[in-house]
């Protein structure tokens, strides 16, 4: 089947989609999208986050006929222009919360919700609940919440 | 497999009278996971996310009705003071991802002996709205679990939402798990006192083959009406406990969860009678 899908602000195409295939299968192998990650396919691990119409979904329980007609902002989106990280992209690099990586775009994704919805900084068991879905298993999440209290900060500053 | 695509409620209704082999999916946090990892293929998906009216609920009566395609994170944000129970409930789903896609509704569909929902649903007695194109059900939720991840659902039919009665009283969710998030229940416990008619509803989860209410326990607590009293409360967890039947599994033992839902019971009874004091 055929899924029409607005990613990243622009449509797309995914022809000859097999009807139970993920959202996150469509994003990775059919429109080149490979950010979002492909971990455990059971929503247990948030690696394939993506906002599907501004809400942060697991793009692995998202059926691909699901998107149909809707708007997916992926990790690949973020940046506003070219050579230019997202804030939250820019504090990650900066205290280094990134070691294999393999985790770190869906919790840029997650942690991006969060601090969009907030003006002030978030208390520390907000930020821990928030990134709850989100596992990581090299950094031992300090630099993470770092990274997300660096980004709050400078959003409620400016 | 087909997918088909619903994008009004008669036209769902159809679809699954045209095909009762059909899976319904809305947030496929549960579906999903059966696809991606081969547990299981339906011959057909039958998506009713863009069946706009399924995702509202209102309040009539000094009930709930919730649409099948309201998610956990709405519950929390927007019943919390209606709903306390299921609001406490939801908030232990998964993870926000999760909540944010995840309903009452497919926690129903699924059956699921470990789904969140179902205690706080049994102790404040809702009613499942379910539909064909034969006409509507409102089945209550003591009949509507019939086995393990099996429902009262006929093939034709779909849950079109679930009613709620308001709070009329403390209500309290309580859950074992190895973390504070992602976690399936090793077992669960849902309290609802109703103050004026002196009575409590319960809902224990996974420690039997469906959820199920501890009857004999509310009947005691009805005859003993001393929540605060130590003795009662006391016996009150014993007779929930003695209300499951739980296996061993990968996540708890018989005997473990036994004993956790005695301790469940007595402390969510004292949290609620703490709560009625405090307020009252």
């Amino acid at each position: 089947m055929r899924v029409n899908v607005t990613v990243n602000g622009a449509p797309m195409t995914a022809d000859d989609v097999w009807p139970g295939e993920s959202l996150l299968y469509v994003l990775r192998e059919r429109l080149g999208l490979p950010g979002a990650k492909n971990a455990c396919e059971q929503g247990e691990c948030g690696s394939c986050t993506v906002y599907l119409d501004g809400e942060p979904v697991c793009a692995c329980l998202v059926a691909a006929g699901q998107a149909e007609g809707r708007e997916v902002l992926t990790v690949e989106g973020l940046a506003s222009g070219e050579g230019e990280l997202d804030p939250v992209q820019q504090a990650f690099v900066e205290c280094g919360a990134v070691q294999c990586g393999f985790c770190t775009p869906g919790l840029i994704v997650q942690a991006h919700s969060l601090i969009a919805r907030h003006d002030g900084v978030p208390a520390d068991a907000e930020i821990r609940e928030h990134l709850a879905g989100n596992l990581c298993r090299c950094t031992g999440y300090e630099k993470i919440l770092d990274a997300v209290r660096l980004a709050a900060r400078r959003k409620a500053g400016s | 497999m087909d997918f088909l695509r619903a994008t009004t409620w008669a036209e769902a209704l159809r679809m699954k009278a045209d095909r009762p082999d059909a899976t319904p999916v809305q947030g496929g946090t549960d579906v999903m996971v059966e696809i991606n990892l081969d547990k299981g293929r339906p011959a057909a998906l039958l998506d009713l996310t863009p069946v706009t009216e399924l995702a509202e609920w209102s309040a009539e009566s000094g009930t709930v009705r919730i649409g099948a395609g309201v998610t956990y994170s709405r519950i929390i944000a927007e019943l919390a003071d209606r709903l306390p129970g299921l609001a406490q409930a939801s908030r232990t789903v998964g993870s926000p991802q999760i909540r944010n896609r995840g309903t009452v509704a497919g926690n129903l569909g699924a059956a699921s002996p470990a789904g969140d929902s179902h205690p706080p649903l049994l102790a404040s007695g809702a009613i499942v709205e379910a539909e064909s194109v034969g006409g509507i059900r409102m089945i209550p939720i003591g009949d509507f679990y019939t086995g393990v991840k099996r429902n009262a659902l006929a093939p034709d039919e779909l849950i079109r939402a679930v009613h709620v009665p308001e709070r009329r009283g403390p209500q309290y969710f309580s859950k074992i798990g190895t973390r504070n998030a992602m976690v399936i229940a090793v077992c669960s416990f849902g309290i609802a006192l109703d103050v004026a008619a002196r009575t409590v509803g319960t809902g224990i989860g996974s420690a039997a083959p469906t959820p199920r209410r501890a009857t004999e326990a509310e009947a005691f607590l009805a005859e003993n009406w001393s929540p605060g009293d130590p003795e009662v409360s006391r016996r009150f967890g014993e007779l929930v406990a003695a209300a499951a039947a739980p296996i061993d599994d990968v996540r708890g033992s018989r005997d473990y969860r036994v004993h956790a839902l005695a301790v469940m019971a007595r402390r969510t009874l004292g949290w609620a009678w703490e709560e009625h004091r405090r307020t009252s």
